[in-house]
């Protein structure tokens, strides 16, 4: 249990909700990451907001990491993706695309993620988000079971 | 031109920011991490990191109460109506998409959110990683039914 790190999963779970929270009373606009990021494309006026939203989501990951480098990965720590499990045969590139790919497809057709649903859908009490988020974390459990990734 | 005003850009930002400082602190940026949350086998043996639990409850909570102030009024700030999701049928589309989106996120450990912040940090097979989610969120946007994009494009965020 020493990667458990509960206070800094809460304080970074305030601000997320703040950031949702802050786009929904402002703009009207829910926070969900999938769409935001499948919408970069046409159509031209919506592209701008998301556009200044993505680029501060970076931009504000690379400042909190260079002020409190101390509470780990991307400050002290260097940042790794996960890597196939060896017994698998399958090489890294070819894993990461074919994982990018449902993610980005999955969360397409499901119209959200683990904000969009995960976050804002069951703040909203939405059935789709409880169904949905129901969905993808029995199958990535179930997933990091079958593979044994960790 | 709502959408170009400074005043929504702003709110953009500032969410945005607010959105990254969190992915960092909460150290859901670290896809092993996240992958230490979703291995259920390793509750038993005490390994178990459920810190990703810590971050959602709160998160939802913030935004339950903004929703809740949200509902006594006509509209947002620096828009003339909350665009919230309509459609509300549960199809296959959503349960399939979520299907696809838990097998890819249990075999990479990483979501949207954490996918887009991790360009802070640059780590190696990333670029992969975000040109395939890309190409697969077109791909999932062209075999939509024509008849329920419409619907769906307001959802799709």
């Amino acid at each position: 249990m020493d990667s458990f790190t509960p206070l800094t999963a809460t304080l970074g779970g305030l601000l997320i909700g703040l950031a949702s929270a802050v786009l929904w009373l402002g703009n009207g606009r829910i926070a969900g990451i999938s769409g935001i990021f499948g919408q970069l494309l046409p159509p031209a006026q919506t592209v701008v907001w998301r556009v200044v939203f993505l680029v501060a989501l970076v931009g504000a990951t690379a400042l909190s990491a260079w002020v409190f480098p101390q509470i780990g990965v991307g400050g002290s720590e260097p940042a790794l993706l996960a890597t196939p499990p060896a017994a698998w045969g399958v090489p890294t590139p070819i894993w990461l695309i074919v994982a990018g790919l449902l993610t980005g497809f999955g969360t397409k057709i499901g119209n959200g993620c683990t904000s969009g649903h995960g976050v804002c859908g069951l703040a909203r009490l939405s059935m789709r988000s409880l169904v949905a988020v129901l969905v993808f974390f029995a199958v990535a459990i179930l997933t990091v079971t079958i593979t044994g990734i960790v | 031109m709502t959408a170009l005003r400074l005043p929504y850009l702003a709110t953009a930002a500032v969410s945005g920011a607010l959105f990254g400082a969190g992915l960092y602190v909460s150290q859901m940026v670290d896809p092993l991490k996240v992958l230490r949350f979703l291995d259920f086998s390793a509750i038993p043996t005490g390994g178990w990191d459920p810190s990703l639990a810590f971050v959602i409850v709160p998160a939802i909570l913030v935004m339950f109460t903004a929703i809740r102030f949200g509902r006594r009024r006509p509209a947002p700030l620096f828009d003339t109506e909350f665009h919230e999701p309509e459609y509300n049928k549960i199809d296959r589309r959503l349960v399939g998409g979520a299907i696809l989106f838990g097998i890819g996120w249990g075999m990479s450990g990483i979501c949207p959110g954490p996918a887009i912040s991790l360009i802070a940090f640059q780590p190696d097979g990333l670029w992969l990683f975000l040109a395939a989610m890309l190409a697969g969120s077109l791909a999932g946007g062209l075999i939509l039914p024509s008849g329920h994009r419409r619907r769906l494009a307001d959802a799709t965020r």
